[in-house]
C-alpha cells in the first residue's frame, strides 16, 4: 500500500514503543476512587448524589450541564465518602466525588458477557443519544463530547467518518493494543457511527510502525465500506487537522472544524467506548491506559477504571524506578507532568511516561540563532520564533496577525530548537492572552 | 581647485536655503493647533512615562487634564498631591488630593513555612508558571517568585530577596504606579494606604482555601478563623471566603489583630518591639 | 531557584514538550569548524607561516575580545565559548592575505566582533555578518595591506612574502586596455583555479576544499543547498549570458565561479544563521540578489571583487524579506483531492 503523509512541517522523535506487544491487562476496581466532575471539554457536570450515598459500577453520578457537557459514571460499587476539592492532573484542586469501593455490582442493564453483538436497530438520533447518556468524550486526549461531534451543525455536510489509529506520540500503545485484541468490537463500533454521523463510509488511519494493526484492520474491514489506509510515522500524523490533510489533501479553514470539509475524526479507544455504549449498555468507566519508561521494569498496557491513583498504576507496573525525575499525563510531546502521583485517572489520560533523571530537565536557553529549523518543522505554517519574541513584548495584536490562534500546541517547535528556547511556553501564553483580547473586543 | 570649492559651497548653500523655505512654508500650512496649557501641564509633570495614572504617557495624561471637566479619575501616583497641586494651579481648577499610598507583597511563603515539593523548569515568568500549576509548593495563590512584578517595575521600587524566594518593596522609591500589580498573575501585591514612619498592619495571605487546607500548604496561612475580625475595635476586618482583609484607611494601626492571629498571618512592619513579660520586668528593675 | 530544604526528591514540573532534539547551538558552531578545516589545510599548504600567523591571532583575538567586552563592558555572561567567536575569527582569516602584519588582524578582529557582533546585543541580534564587518573595516582603513596578495607556496615567508594582484584583480586592472582573453592567458589556469594555486586570500582560494566543507555541512544538516545554490547559480547565468554577448571583454563564467570570495561568501557567509532570511523563499531570493550585485560590482563597478559589499547589502535586506516572505499557512487555500 502507498503511504501517505501531511505537507508540511513535522518531526521525528524515537518511537521508544517499550509496552507494544504486550497484552490489555484488566485492572481489578481500587480500594478508592476519585472521578472529577469535569473530564470534559465544555460545562463540568452536575453532581446528582450526596455524602453517604451508596452507588453502583456504572451508575450515574453527575449530570450532563447543557449541550456541550456530558455525564459521569461511578467506576466502583461503593459509598460517597466525599464531594469536595481534589488534586487533579491540571496542577490545581477541583471538585470531585471520592467513592471508597467495596464491591463490583454493575447496574443492572449493563451486559457483561464477552460475546460480540454485531448488529444495532437504533435510530442516528437514539445513537447519539445513548452515546450522550453513557457519558463518551474523545478518549484520544482532547475529551470533546462525542454526541456533540456527531451532531453535524446545520448547513454543513459530513461525507467522511475518519478513525485515528494514527497514535503518533512516542511510547504510547493503547490504541495499538485495542486495534490488535478487539478489532471486531472496533469495526462493529465504526458502523454504529457511521449510522449516527449518517455516512456511508469510513477509513482508518494508521502509522506504519503498526504493520500488524494494519493488516488486521485490513482483514476485519474486508468487503466493508471502511477503508485502511497506512501512513508515514510522522509528528504530528494524529493531529487531526494533519490526519486529514493526509489522507484527503484537503486543509481545515483556520478557526474552522474538520465537518467544514467533510470530514469528522474520531480516536480508536472512542469508538470502543461507542461500541460498548451502545451495544452492552456500558457507560464510559474505564479506559486503556499505557504506564511506560525507560526504568520501568513491566511497562504495559492496562484497562484502569476511572478515578484510580496513578501511583496505583505505577506500583502494577513494577514501581516507581529510582531515577524517575518527571512524570507525565499523556504522551512526551503533548502531555502534561504531574506535581504528584496522587492524582486521578480521567477520561483523557492516554498514558503515562516515566521520565529518568538527564532526560527530564531542560537545557539553559540561549539567543534565538534563527537557525529557521522552528519554521521549518511547524506544521500550521507558523514561525514559533517570531511568536515568542512577541509574546515576550506583549505585543498581542501583531500576535493574533500572525495567526497564533492557529497553533495545535504539538510542541515541535520546541523539539527541535538548538537553543532550548521555550517556545511553545509563550506560545501558550500569547494565545490564553490574544483570547482574552478578542473576547473583551466582543464585549464592546 | 578654487573654483569647485565656489561652486559646491554655493550649491549646497543653495539647496540649504530653498529646503529651509519650503519646509517653513509647509510646517505653517500642516500646523496642528495645540492648546498651549497642554505643554505647561506636561512640564509639571514627573515625565516618568509608567503609565500609572492609566493612560499613555505624561503627554497623553496632560491632554486629558486639560480637556476633561470631571477630574475624579485623574490622578498622578508619582507625582502625588504636590504635583496635582501645581496641575490644579496652571489650569486654574481646584486641586485633586489622594491619600498616598504604596505597594504591599501580601505573602509570606517563604520554603519554610510554604514548602516546595517540585521544581519548575518552564520559562521564568509568574504569568506562565501560574497557568501551569499551583508552583513549586501546593498552595494555588502562594507567591510564584520568579519575578513578573521585578521586571514590571519603571522605579527600581522592588526587588526578589533570594532567601525567601519573595519580592520586597522599597517603600522609599514606590510611587504605587500600579505596574506591579497589574503583573502579578495572583493578585497578591495591593496597594494600600501609606502611613507614617512607613507603618503597615496587614493580612500576609490571600489565600482563598477552607482553613484545614490552608494550613496544610503554609504554615502561616490565613485560616479564616476570624478570630481578628472580632478584635478590631475600628471595624476595619472584614472575612470573606475563608480570608480576613484589613481596610488600610480604616485601620489605626493598633496592633490587637497581630497579637490574635494564630498562624502569624497578620504583619505589622516599621513597629517599635512590643513590651513582652521580661524587658518588663527589666525596666522595672533598672529603675530601682 | 529557591534551594528547597526538604530532602524528598522533588518532580520536575515544565510545560510540554518533555523531549528535545539532541542538537545544540555548539554542536553546529563546531560543525560549521570542521567543515573548515579542508580548507584551512589547503590555506596552510599554500601560503604555510603567514597563513598560521594570522590565523591564529585572528581567533584568539575574537576569542579574546568577545570574553573582555562581554564581562567587563557590558556586564553579562560571557558566551565566549558557544563557538561562534571562533568561526568568526576563522573566517575574518580566511579573506585576509596571508602577509597581513599581526596588528591589523587584532584591528579586524575588535571591528567584527566589537561593531559587528556585540554593539548589536551579541549572538542572535546582529543583523551583518560580523565577519565580514571586520574584512571591510580593514579593506577601507588599510586599502594598500589588503590589495597585495602573497603568491602561493613562500612557506616560510609572512610579511616579506612576494605579492601580487589576484586574478579577478589582474581583469580590473587590465579592463579598459587590453581584452578581456589577452588578461586571461595570464592567470592560472582553471585547474589551478579550481585547486586554488593563485594569488588572493587565504580562504578564497581552494573552491575544492570549500565545496567539500559544503558537503559535510549538507550532510550534518547545518545549511541548506538555497543560499549557495542560488547564488552560484545566479552568477554563473548572469556572467555567462554577458560572456556569450561579448567574450571578448567578459571573462567566461567558471572563471569567475572560482575566482575570488564568491565560493567562501556563498557557502559560509551568506549561510550564516543569523544574518539570513527566515524562508526558503526570502533565501533563494537574498541568493539571487547577492549574485547580481557581486557581478555588477565585478563588471561595472570600481572593485574588484564584490562578494562582500553583495552580501553585506543583502544582510541588510534580510529583515525586509522576513517581514513580507512569511511560510505559508495551514488553511489558506481549501484543496479538495
Amino acid at each position: 500500500m502507498k503511504l501517505k503523509t501531511f505537507a508540511r512541517g513535522g518531526v521525528h522523535p524515537p518511537e521508544n514503543k517499550i509496552s507494544a506487544g504486550k497484552p490489555i491487562q484488566v485492572l481489578p476496581p481500587p480500594p478508592e476512587v476519585i472521578i472529577p466532575v469535569s473530564q470534559h471539554l465544555g460545562a463540568p457536570s452536575t453532581v446528582v448524589v450526596s455524602r453517604g450515598d451508596k452507588v453502583k459500577t456504572g451508575q450515574v453520578i453527575a449530570r450532563s450541564e447543557g449541550f456541550v457537557s456530558t455525564n459521569i459514571h461511578s467506576s466502583v460499587t461503593g459509598k460517597v465518602m466525599k464531594i469536595d476539592q481534589f488534586m487533579d492532573s491540571s496542577g490545581y484542586r477541583r471538585m470531585a466525588v471520592q467513592i471508597q469501593a467495596e464491591d463490583d455490582e454493575w447496574m443492572d442493564e449493563i451486559d457483561l458477557s464477552e460475546d460480540l453483538v454485531k448488529h444495532t436497530v437504533l435510530s442516528p438520533e437514539d445513537i447519539r443519544k445513548k452515546i450522550l447518556q453513557a457519558g463518551i468524550v474523545g478518549l484520544g486526549g482532547a475529551t470533546f463530547p462525542t454526541h456533540v461531534k456527531l451532531t453535524v451543525p446545520r448547513g454543513k455536510k459530513a461525507e467522511w467518518l475518519v478513525i485515528n489509529g494514527v497514535e503518533c506520540e512516542p511510547y504510547l500503545t493503547a490504541d495499538h493494543s485495542l486495534m490488535m485484541e478487539q478489532g471486531e468490537e472496533l469495526v462493529t463500533g465504526i458502523r454504529i457511527m457511521m449510522k449516527g454521523l449518517e455516512v456511508d463510509q469510513a477509513i482508518i488511519g494508521i502509522e506504519n510502525n503498526k504493520p500488524d494493526a494494519i493488516r488486521r484492520m485490513q482483514e476485519l474491514t474486508e468487503g466493508l465500506p471502511i477503508k485502511v489506509q497506512g501512513l508515514k510515522v510522522k509528528y504530528p500524523q494524529g493531529g487531526e487537522k494533519q490526519l486529514i490533510q493526509a489522507l484527503f489533501k484537503r486543509e481545515v479553514p483556520p478557526g474552522g472544524l474538520p465537518v467544514d470539509v467533510g470530514v469528522v475524526v474520531f480516536n480508536v479507544g472512542t469508538v470502543f467506548a461507542v461500541y460498548e455504549a451502545v451495544q452492552k449498555n456500558k457507560p464510559l468507566i474505564d479506559r486503556v491506559v499505557t504506564v511506560t519508561g525507560k526504568s520501568l521494569s513491566d511497562p504495559s498496557n492496562f484497562r484502569v477504571r476511572i478515578g484510580t491513583p496513578v501511583s496505583l498504576l505505577v506500583d502494577k507496573a513494577g514501581g516507581l524506578p529510582e531515577d524517575t525525575a518527571k512524570v507525565v499525563n499523556g504522551g512526551p510531546m503533548m502531555g502534561k507532568a504531574l506535581s504528584t502521583l496522587d492524582v486521578p485517572v480521567v477520561k483523557g489520560t492516554s498514558g503515562i511516561v516515566l521520565i529518568r533523571e538527564p532526560e527530564a530537565h531542560r537545557k539553559e536557553v540561549l539567543p534565538c540563532i534563527r537557525c529557521t529549523r522552528c519554521v521549518g518543522v511547524c506544521p500550521m505554517g507558523l514561525e514559533p520564533y517570531l511568536l515568542m519574541s512577541l509574546a515576550e513584548k506583549n505585543l498581542f495584536e501583531q500576535l493574533e496577525q500572525e495567526r497564533i490562534l492557529d497553533c495545535i500546541e504539538c510542541g515541535s517547535c520546541s523539539y527541535i530548537c538548538p537553543s532550548s528556547r521555550p517556545l511553545l511556553d509563550y506560545v501558550r501564553f500569547g494565545k490564553a492572552e490574544v483570547g482574552k483580547m478578542i473576547r473583551a473586543r466582543k464585549a464592546v | 581647485m578654487s573654483q569647485i570649492i565656489i561652486i559646491t559651497i554655493l550649491t549646497l548653500a543653495g539647496i540649504g536655503t530653498v529646503a529651509a523655505v519650503i519646509l517653513y512654508f509647509v510646517a505653517q500650512k500642516f500646523k496642528v493647533y495645540e492648546d498651549p496649557r497642554i505643554d505647561l501641564v506636561e512640564e509639571a509633570l514627573p515625565a516618568a512615562n509608567c503609565g500609572g495614572c492609566g493612560f499613555a504617557g505624561c503627554r497623553n495624561f496632560a491632554e486629558n487634564l486639560v480637556k476633561s471637566e470631571n477630574w475624579d479619575n485623574l490622578y498622578c501616583p508619582v507625582g502625588g498631591n504636590e504635583t496635582m497641586a501645581r496641575v490644579a494651579g496652571i489650569l486654574g481648577r481646584e486641586a485633586v488630593e489622594q491619600a498616598p499610598r504604596v505597594a504591599v507583597v501580601r505573602c509570606y511563603g517563604t520554603p519554610e513555612h510554604h514548602p516546595r515539593t517540585t521544581r519548575y523548569e518552564g520559562a521564568h515568568t509568574c504569568a506562565i508558571a501560574h497557568s501551569l500549576y499551583t508552583g513549586e509548593g501546593s498552595c494555588p495563590h502562594g507567591c510564584l517568585g520568579l519575578g513578573d512584578c521585578v521586571e514590571s517595575c519603571n522605579f527600581d521600587a522592588i526587588h526578589m530577596n533570594p532567601e525567601t524566594g519573595l519580592p520586597e518593596v522599597i517603600d522609599e522609591k514606590c510611587t504605587a504606579c500600579g505596574a506591579c500589580v497589574e503583573a502579578c498573575p495572583r493578585d497578591i501585591i495591593e496597594l494600600r494606604k501609606k502611613n507614617k514612619k512607613d507603618r503597615k498592619i496587614f493580612v500576609s495571605c490571600i489565600n482563598e482555601e477552607k482553613g484545614a487546607v490552608a494550613k496544610k500548604n503554609c504554615a502561616v496561612a490565613c485560616i479564616g478563623c476570624s478570630k481578628c475580625f472580632k478584635v478590631c475595635p475600628y471595624d476595619a476586618i472584614t472575612m470573606n471566603n475563608n480570608l480576613a482583609f484589613i481596610d488600610s484607611d480604616k485601620c489605626k494601626l493598633c496592633r490587637k489583630c497581630v497579637t490574635e492571629c494564630p498562624t502569624n498571618a497578620i504583619h505589622e512592619i516599621n513597629f517599635p518591639p512590643r513590651k513582652t513579660e521580661v524587658t518588663r520586668k527589666a525596666e522595672a528593675e533598672e529603675t530601682n | 531557584m529557591i534551594t528547597n530544604i526538604s530532602p524528598m526528591k522533588k518532580l520536575v514540573v515544565s510545560p510540554s514538550p518533555h523531549e528535545f532534539t539532541g542538537e545544540s547551538v555548539s554542536r553546529l558552531m563546531y560543525g560549521v569548524i570542521i567543515s573548515l578545516l579542508p580548507a584551512l589545510g589547503v590555506s596552510v599548504f599554500y601560503f604555510g607561516l603567514g597563513m598560521i600567523i594570522i590565523t591564529s591571532v585572528s581567533i584568539l583575538s575574537c576569542f579574546l575580545f568577545e570574553y573582555l567586552i562581554q564581562k567587563y563592558i557590558m556586564k553579562v555572561r560571557p558566551t565566549h565559548l558557544d563557538g561562534s567567536a571562533i568561526i568568526t575569527g576563522l573566517l575574518l582569516a580566511f579573506c585576509l592575505p596571508a602577509n597581513l602584519p599581526f596588528w591589523m588582524v587584532i584591528i579586524g578582529a575588535l571591528a567584527a566582533v566589537g561593531i559587528g557582533k556585540l554593539t548589536f546585543g551579541g549572538l542572535g541580534n546582529n543583523i551583518f555578518n560580523p565577519a565580514l564587518v571586520g574584512r571591510v573595516f580593514l579593506f577601507i582603513s588599510f586599502p594598500v595591506a589588503m590589495t597585495s596578495w602573497p603568491e602561493p607556496g613562500q612557506w616560510f615567508q609572512y610579511t616579506d612574502a612576494v605579492t601580487g594582484a589576484t586574478p579577478l584583480g589582474m581583469l580590473k586592472e587590465a579592463s579598459g586596455t587590453a581584452p578581456a582573453a589577452e588578461v586571461l592567458t595570464q592567470v592560472p589556469s582553471t585547474i589551478n583555479l579550481f585547486l586554488g594555486k593563485m594569488k588572493g586570500s587565504a580562504g578564497e582560494v581552494s573552491a575544492l576544499a570549500l565545496l567539500i566543507g559544503m558537503i559535510y555541512m549538507l550532510y550534518r544538516r547545518i545549511i541548506t543547498w538555497h543560499i549557495p545554490v542560488s547564488i552560484l547559480v545566479t552568477v554563473f547565468l548572469f556572467t555567462g549570458i554577458l560572456w556569450m554577448a561579448n567574450p571578448e571583454r567578459f571573462a567566461d563564467p567558471v572563471f569567475h565561479l572560482l575566482t575570488g570570495g564568491l565560493m567562501l561568501g556563498a557557502i559560509y557567509m551568506a549561510t550564516d544563521y543569523v544574518t539570513s532570511p527566515m524562508t526558503k523563499k526570502g533565501m533563494l531570493i537574498y541568493g539571487a540578489g547577492i549574485g547580481i550585485v557581486t557581478v555588477l560590482i565585478r563588471l561595472f563597478g570600481a572593485y574588484p571583487e564584490g562578494v562582500q559589499f553583495a552580501i553585506l547589502i543583502f544582510n541588510g535586506f534580510t529583515p525586509l524579506l522576513n517581514k513580507y516572505l512569511k511560510p505559508v499557512r495551514f488553511g489558506k487555500e481549501v484543496v479538495h483531492g
